[in-house]
């Protein structure tokens, strides 16, 4: 039977393919590695934030297949023939995304500690086209905790770059 | 995290061959992962499901079937879901976050496990995590904990929204184990009311459920309900979002010359079980003012030290569903 994709070698590693930014990779991990360490250990994408590791705050916030999820709580061996979008992926060339102008035109951050997971939410709320008023902005951006509270801002940013 | 070995088949005979006792399966892993990591939960074989197909969201003359694999943003998006069952659209939306929503498998939140601090850590006794070593939360913090259905062995509530919202609506999970399963087809599926699928804790809270290792839930089916098109899901919670209920109410009602005909009532945040009240819905039925209806949710409740306040606070979220559905009464 074709029991998996991965193969699991006797070292209990597994091998994952997966595109990151456009670019193939392909890692052997431990199974409990999850993509949020694979990413910035691994790979070197140290934009993607580990805050909570727990779900809690949004701060490894990434896109996989174009929607967007919490790299914490994603074994790096689940995405296995996917494609994952971080914030190094928004830009092109020395263009920042219109998001990423948009947080800097606003104010949209102060430590900037939150500022890759709430840019990565904004990038996917503009895109889900859920949300136009202030409250339904608020409450889309809701799964990216900020502990400097710059809230009214990031409200702000997602806005301007909505126009 | 303890190590595991992992694989992901493709077909579903091939998942349940492979499960065992020390098995467990993984959708979008936001409850199981973060267990691991607590070392609350250490199996020792992950199968993820992922690629199992078990998908669709179907509408059609006898209700509505969910494949066990459609993640939560999806179910609430769907049009028909949103038009026929708006109970279940916004008992989703008002849960966890939309990352959280489209990873999160809707098997995966009916069998998610309580969010009690005391069984989410390991350095405390815990009777439904560790069995017989005591119930902390009996004398220690029980501000969220649930006043309906517990035990002095365990008083966590089931922290699922949905599943209030399908328990209102009578709604059944799809089972399959290997085949030759007593109670099951040859084939070993068996379909359960999600009313009977959840166990209240009594003396074995680590008991939470009838799924039997290694079986899978493949579908949930929620019956046809005309009137469930006028519905709601009421949450109160300690912040606007992101957040668990403190109490939460599912209401469908059958309006008739404005008045209640019937109704379908559930409430969450306050049971160990997602918690449907017959006798809020026969008083309704009666013709009963709301308030003498809402009047009798907490009856047979048994609040702790913290958390009495949820007696008033659930007839408040119940009042507040009624009154958006059929006015003030
Ligand atoms: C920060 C945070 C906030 C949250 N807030 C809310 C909230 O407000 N409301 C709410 O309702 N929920 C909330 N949740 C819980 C969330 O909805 C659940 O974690 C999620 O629904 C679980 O689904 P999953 O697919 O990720 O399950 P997994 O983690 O993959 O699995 C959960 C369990 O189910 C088993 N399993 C999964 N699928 C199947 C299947 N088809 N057959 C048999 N077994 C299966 C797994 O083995 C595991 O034991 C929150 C979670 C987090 C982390
Ligand atoms: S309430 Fe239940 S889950 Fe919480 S400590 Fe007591 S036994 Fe454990
Ligand atoms: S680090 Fe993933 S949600 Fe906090
Ligand atoms: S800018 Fe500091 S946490 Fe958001």
């Amino acid at each position: 039977m074709d029991l998996s994709s991965q193969r699991q070698a006797v070292d209990g590693q597994v091998e994952v393919a997966f595109k990151v930014n456009g670019t193939a990779e392909r890692l052997r991990v431990d199974p409990r590695t999850t993509l949020l360490d694979a990413l910035r250990e691994r790979l070197q994408l140290t934009g993607t934030k580990k805050g909570c590791d727990r779900g809690q705050c949004g701060a490894c916030t990434v896109h996989v297949d174009g929607r967007r999820v919490l790299s914490c709580l994603t074994l790096v061996a689940m995405v296995e023939g996917r494609e994952v979008t971080t914030i190094e992926g928004l830009a092109e060339d020395d263009q920042l995304h219109p998001v990423q102008r948009a947080f800097i035109e606003c104010d949209g951050f102060q430590c900037g500690f939150c500022t890759p997971g709430q840019i990565m939410s904004a990038v996917a709320v503009l895109r889900e086209g859920h949300a136009t008023t202030d409250a339904q902005i608020r409450e889309a951006m809701s799964g990216n905790i900020c502990r400097c509270g710059a809230y009214p801002a990031i409200v702000e940013a997602v806005k301007q770059a909505r126009s | 995290m303890r190590a595991f070995d992992f694989a992901a088949p493709r077909d579903i005979a091939d998942a349940l061959g492979l499960a065992g006792d020390t098995s467990a399966y993984v959708a979008g892993g936001t409850t199981l992962v973060d267990l691991m990591k607590l070392d609350v939960l250490a199996p020792e074989q992950l199968i993820d499901i992922n690629r199992l197909p078990l998908h669709g969201i179907r509408l059609g003359p006898d209700g509505l079937r969910i494949g066990a694999l459609e993640r939560m943003e999806d179910i609430a998006r769907h049009d028909a879901v949103a038009a026929c069952y708006p109970l279940i659209s916004q008992a989703l939306l008002s849960s966890a976050s939309p990352q959280l929503r489209n990873m999160a498998s809707i098997g995966g939140n009916l069998l998610q496990r309580t969010r009690c601090g005391y069984f989410r850590d390991v350095a405390t006794p815990c009777n439904k995590r560790a069995p017989g070593s005591g119930c902390p939360a009996q004398s220690g913090d029980n501000r969220g904990h649930a006043i309906l259905g517990t035990s002095a062995s365990c008083a966590a509530t089931h922290a699922s929204d949905v599943a209030v919202a399908l328990v209102a609506l009578d709604a059944s999970v799809r089972l399959r184990g290997a085949a030759g399963n007593a109670n099951a087809r040859a084939d070993g599926e068996r379909t359960v009311p999600l009313a009977d699928f959840y166990l209240r804790p009594g003396d074995t809270p680590h008991v939470e459920n009838v799924l039997r290792p290694g079986e899978l839930i493949t579908e949930v089916i929620v019956p046809p309900l005309e009137w469930a098109r006028r519905s709601v899901y009421v949450k109160v919670r300690d912040r606007q979002s992101y957040e668990f209920a403190l109490a939460s109410a599912a209401v469908a009602v059958d309006l008739r010359g404005g008045a209640v005909h019937d109704a379908r009532v559930a409430v969450g945040g306050v049971g160990t079980v997602p918690w449907r009240l017959p006798a809020v819905e026969a008083a309704l039925r009666a013709g009963q003012s709301h308030e003498a209806a809402a009047a009798l949710a907490a009856e047979g409740a048994r609040p702790l030290a913290g958390n009495a306040f949820k007696g008033t606070l659930v007839q408040r979220v119940i009042l507040r569903a009624l009154t958006e559905l059929a006015g003030p009464r």
